[in-house]
């Protein structure tokens, strides 16, 4: 649900459960956002690593 | 025929024996899915709940896996935020264990709403006043996490590891594996504790109604502990299985014995917690409501819920264990850390049995008696399918997915040991020659 959905309410129920879902999708979303960025690069650029820990 | 796919260093079975394996897996699979389709397409009249077990076999089944699975969280906690490196030999199986048993609980609960269709519902017209909201909103972040987390492991399979796209995106995965395990331990946190927050709040039932701090009944923490106690315990139990299976050894045993001892100490401090919770719920919160211990315990059909239960839960499946992990002899005797972790596991699917279906069972009228269920068959075909689907996700992954890093250098290839026979052999006729000052010739003569 987002405040423009008209369920909406502005109290303290709804920015703890819908702050803490955002706040965990938006570290899920970046996260992966900058491996595939990154993954993008490193392999157009040539660049790579080996992980040691499996 | 598939030799090209399997992991360097280490030795499978045929093609053919896996195959047939895995059909005979699948029929049990097949079964589970004809229940599933059943309901989805006839409705939950194919289930044997009622107006007093809306929660039943299924839910209790959701909450046992969700406890069971904790062992990716927490272990996944102890590897990367606490820094026990040693865990890295064992942090790929508990994630793929956490991830059948994520994906499991939300299959199940995909059954059970009965209209999957509106599965989103949830999310959209969210109720911000339930602890199951906050559970459904935390499990699917959460198996969001265990999905990233399992990724790399399948691009590391050898020919997906050829792609360089595919081998930076896994590395990179890796570098900032940590940002995603913290996430994981705060949603598992938060959604283990409302799952027993569930029944500790039900204060028109005092049989699962507990005291707390601000809006969280002590049962909150009591099962987000038991998970991070029992979770590792159920990982222990699988490695061992896989092991037994297999007729390899595939972990070393300073790595299971580390997470025996954590889990052992988070386990005994966990019991010491439910056995004061328990005495103070059954000596003032229950009196307090004007019941005595003895109502939730007997009287009912076939005694299906007596003392017998409590004990069970507590001591065989509680203190024992507990007792044995914390003690090195314990743990490193192999039959005594089998009994240790089978009875951790069975202790925490009792204590999440007890807080499902017992609660629902005890009359709260003066006027009721005990509520009786007993699971339709449709309802125990898709609660043992998640069994079958994990067990062929883990033998695919172990089959193709560097799983177990020790594995290789724990079962060494047959040509291996032989040239370490000969180096073995080779020394020990150098030694010969140079103690008794003869050629080569003469010493092998």
């Amino acid at each position: 649900m987002f405040p423009f959905s008209f369920e909406w309410t502005w109290d303290m129920s709804h920015y703890v459960f819908h702050g803490g879902l955002w706040y965990a999708l938006s570290i899920i979303g970046l996260g992966m956002t900058y491996c595939i960025g990154k993954s993008a690069y490193d392999t157009i650029t040539g660049k790579g690593g080996h992980h040691e820990d499996h | 025929m598939d030799s090209e796919l399997i992991p360097e260093g280490v030795q499978r079975c045929s093609l053919g024996k896996f195959l047939l394996w895995i059909g005979v897996v699948s029929v049990v699979l097949l079964w589970g899915v004809y229940g599933m389709i059943l309901c989805w397409a006839k409705g939950l009249n194919q289930t044997n709940m009622n107006n007093a077990f809306g929660f039943a076999l299924w839910i209790w089944a959701d909450l046992a896996v969700i406890a069971l699975g904790g062992g990716a969280f927490f272990t996944g906690f102890l590897r990367y935020i606490v820094g026990k490196k040693e865990l890295k030999n064992i942090i790929n199986y508990a994630v793929l264990i956490g991830f059948i048993c994520y994906s499991s609980a939300l299959l199940i609960l995909a059954i059970d709403i009965g209209q999957p269709l509106r599965g989103w519902f949830i999310f959209w017209h969210a109720n911000v006043h339930s602890m199951l909201t906050e559970v459904a909103f935390c499990l699917s972040c959460y198996f969001g996490v265990l999905t990233i987390e399992y990724l790399p492991l399948i691009l590391e399979n050898r020919q997906i590891d050829k792609i360089p796209f595919f081998h930076n995106l896994s590395h990179n995965m890796h570098e900032v594996m940590a940002v995603f395990a913290a996430t994981g331990a705060f949603l598992s946190f938060f959604h283990q504790g409302s799952l027993g927050g569930v029944a500790g709040v039900l204060y028109g039932r005092p049989f699962g109604f507990r005291e707390g701090v601000l809006i969280w009944p002590w049962t909150f923490f009591l099962f987000t502990w038991s998970a991070a106690a029992c979770g590792p315990c159920f990982t222990i139990l699988i490695t061992k299985i896989t092991e037994k299976v297999v007729g390899k050894k595939l972990v070393k045993d300073n790595v299971v014995e580390l997470l025996a001892k954590i889990s052992g100490w988070m386990l005994l401090t966990y019991i010491t917690a439910k056995i004061i919770d328990t005495l103070y719920w059954a000596y003032v919160t229950a009196p307090k409501m004007g019941f005595t211990l003895d109502q939730f315990y007997t009287n009912n059909p076939g005694s299906a819920y007596g003392y017998w239960i409590l004990i069970m839960e507590v001591i065989v499946g509680g203190v024992i264990p507990a007792l044995i992990l914390v003690t090195r002899k314990g743990r490193q005797t192999p039959l005594l850390l089998w009994i240790a972790v089978i009875l951790a596991c069975v202790g925490v699917s009792l204590n999440r049995w007890v807080m499902v279906l017992q609660v629902l069972a005890v009359p709260v009228l003066t006027f009721e008696n005990w509520f009786t269920y007993f699971p339709s068959w449709q309802e125990i075909a898709t609660t043992i399918l998640p069994v079958a689907y994990g067990t062929i996700l883990i033998s695919l992954s172990y089959r193709y997915l560097p799983i177990f890093p020790q594995e290789s250098e724990l079962n060494p290839p047959p040509e291996e040991l032989l040239s370490e026979a000969e180096t073995v052999q080779k020394e020990a006729i150098e030694q010969d020659m140079a103690s008794q000052d003869l050629t080569p010739a003469e010493s092998a003569g």
